[in-house]
């Protein structure tokens, strides 16, 4: 793995493009109107599916019903934040389990990647190359689905357990690249010499002097790590049965499936009674508000981690 | 620390820095003055051999016939019978094909696109246009696949989506029963699949290019050269090896799915199977739903192993015509 182990690129340093000094190196004006215009589209494309994610959840539940999903409704109400907020069982269940799963995942994973990243970047620790190709070779074979299941479910007792919706996402070969990548190159050699010098341990070293110094890159990959594990459904699926341990993700995944019986139930007739308790509740908004809510963090966090987003990546595109 | 071990140091950027100070030779010594480095370690070595190596040697079930009461261990060694099974259903075949087929586009579509726009943006006059740009585009990469299967779902529902509701009706065209016609969902999932990852792929072309020499370009323009010339005889050139290392990288992957796009945007809708099964979902389903250890671990068999093999032959090819941009 000559490129994975030994990285020897030069070009670790980020240059930003100055202009020409014989003519201006841009391209022409019209040019860059057009290619304005294709990125508005692109931008539109992207963003209209959320706006109407959005004032689906702002209308009011019969006027769905009756005349589809519109950009502007003939009824809003904020009815479904309303009732969302009442936090039936189901909803405060579903968030206290994501909520626990991606703080405790997320810091699972950054201590992990790390500790590994850390001691990979030493080289010349007997069986170096034997460790990176243990920690790299995952990233080209497994084991598929059906034997991780039935090892997970038989002798790791991950069927209704936070470890079934923890573990399996604490590991990514990516992340442990970018950070032994950041350790290898951003920490001064001098500092960790000195340490030495002063009688520190490598385990000192590493929590009170590498740590600290490595905060954007740990920043970075536990921001990763918390979306991976706020937006995770599959274990649930794999591994959870009981309502009580339903993960959020999981329990928009369910609801959408029944949506449509909702819909036909209500405007194809059904018994009064059915009805009216369908009637009670404002159903098909309420789901769309529990998704707005559900991206509602990362939306909000968004403009403060894609900067980190794009760091990392950097990073990984630059020496991986 | 011998002249040559010093030298080898100074090369690497990954280097052991703090390592000027160990000075033991013996590996005792050696294994003594990094007793720590391993204690670090140990926890991710336990962890990867329990979740990543163990369910390695645990994909020889698709050699055996599992039966629970006599333990997996146990359990009687069939051959290739699974494997027989697997074949002699067409559902297996639809699966193979699907993911094969919807691989093969998107891996020359996605990096024709995502390089495309790097180019684009890369190219842009102004530059804050650019950075909002890039961070709108990278948006859908961080929402999950059961938040798009629910915009996807608010278009295409059949009595209130959008599509039905406002969009059809403006050309006069009939209602579609979306979530019933598997005709229609190639070419939904390759939007789909597109809207979500296009942006992501954009950004890590972006991000190599952020690492290319200036120089390269200020000695074209006084060349004289366009910046159409600049594009194909110095971007497209520079960014070959970050493309070949990710076409690898998914070509390792041929016979692998994304499992969000393929079961939760079409909502595991039975009418859809023909054209959304692929090996991943199919896997799943004899699983979970059917309970047949033996068939889907056949197949889960064969995606680990068809993905590996093609890995090591596409990387010993490529290492063959141009060994810098082979991966290992």
């Amino acid at each position: 793995m000559a490129t994975i182990t030994e990285p020897t690129r030069s070009t670790a340093t980020t240059r930003q493009r100055q202009p020409g000094k014989l003519r201006k190196n841009e391209i022409s004006l019209t040019a860059n109107i057009v290619l304005n215009v294709i990125f508005l589209i692109a931008v539109a494309l992207i963003l209209i599916p959320f706006f109407l994610l959005v004032t689906v959840s702002l209308t009011d539940n019969d006027t769905l019903v009756q005349e589809g999903y519109r950009f502007i409704p003939s009824l809003w109400s904020t009815e479904a934040y309303s009732f969302l907020f009442q936090s039936p069982r189901l909803v405060r269940d579903a968030y206290m389990v994501t909520i626990i799963v991606t703080v405790v995942g997320t810091f699972g994973h950054v201590l992990l990647g790390a500790l590994v990243g850390y001691s990979l970047t030493k080289t010349k620790m007997p069986g170096h190359t034997f460790f990176t190709v243990f920690v790299f070779f995952t990233m080209l074979f497994n084991g598929g689905l059906v034997s991780t299941y039935i090892i997970n479910t038989q002798f790791l007792g991950f069927r209704n357990a936070f470890r079934g919706l923890i573990l399996p996402l604490m590991f990514n070969v990516w992340h442990v690249l970018i950070l032994r990548t950041y350790f290898a190159t951003a920490i001064p050699a001098s500092i960790e010499e000195s340490a030495k010098i002063d009688g520190a341990n490598d385990l000192r070293i590493f929590f009170q002097i590498v740590v600290p110094l490595s905060k954007p890159v740990l920043a970075t990959i536990g921001l990763f790590a918390a979306l991976i594990y706020w937006n995770d459904w599959f274990q649930s699926l794999l591994y959870i049965t009981e309502p009580r341990m339903y993960s959020l993700q999981f329990v928009m995944l369910q609801t959408l499936r029944q949506i449509e019986m909702m819909q036909r139930l209500l405007t194809m007739g059904a018994p009064g009674d059915v009805i009216d308790r369908l009637r009670d509740l404002p159903q098909e908004s309420v789901r769309f508000a529990m998704v707005v809510v559900s991206i509602g963090p990362i939306i909000f966090a968004y403009p403060f981690f894609q900067r980190y987003f794009v760091k990392g990546v950097t990073i990984g595109a630059l020496k991986g | 620390m011998s002249q040559a071990d010093q030298t080898v140091t100074v090369e690497h950027s990954v280097s052991d820095k703090a390592d000027t100070l160990r000075t033991g030779t013996s590996l005792r010594a050696r294994l003594f003055q990094y007793r720590y480095i391993y204690l670090m370690l140990l926890p991710g070595v336990l962890f990867l051999l329990v979740m990543n190596y163990l369910p390695m040697f645990g994909a020889l079930i698709a050699f055996k016939e599992i039966d629970y009461a006599l333990g997996i261990i146990g359990s009687p060694w069939v051959g290739l019978r699974n494997f027989e099974f697997l074949f002699a259903t067409r559902d297996a075949w639809v699966a193979i094909r699907n993911t094969l087929s919807y691989n093969a586009v998107f891996i020359v579509t996605g990096p024709i696109v995502a390089v495309a726009l790097s180019i684009m943006l890369n190219e842009l006059r102004n530059k804050r246009g650019a950075k909002v740009y890039q961070t709108l585009l990278i948006m859908p990469h961080f929402i999950s696949f059961v938040v798009v299967s629910y915009l996807v779902f608010a278009f295409l529902a059949t009595s209130t989506g959008y599509m039905n509701t406002r969009i059809l009706p403006m050309f006069g065209i009939e209602r579609v029963r979306w979530y019933l016609e598997p005709a229609r969902w190639p070419v939904i999932l390759f939007l789909v699949n597109g809207w979500k990852s296009w942006g992501f792929g954009t950004v890590i072309y972006l991000a190599s290019m952020a690492g290319f020499d200036p120089q390269l370009y200020e000695a074209a323009t006084i060349d004289g050269a366009s910046r159409w010339a600049q594009i194909w005889k110095i971007t497209i050139p520079l960014l070959l090896p970050m493309i070949m290392l990710l076409f690898i990288l998914s070509l390792g992957r041929i016979f692998n799915a994304d499992f969000g796009l393929f079961f939760q945007v079409p909502r595991a809708a039975g009418p859809l199977i023909p054209t959304t099964q692929v090996l991943d979902t199919f896997v799943y389903r004899a699983l979970i739903s059917l309970g047949d250890i033996g068939m889907s671990s056949a197949a889960a068999f064969l995606q680990s192993v068809v993905g590996f093999v093609t890995i090591l032959s596409v990387n010993l090819i490529v290492r063959r015509l141009k060994p810098e941009w082979s991966i290992f």
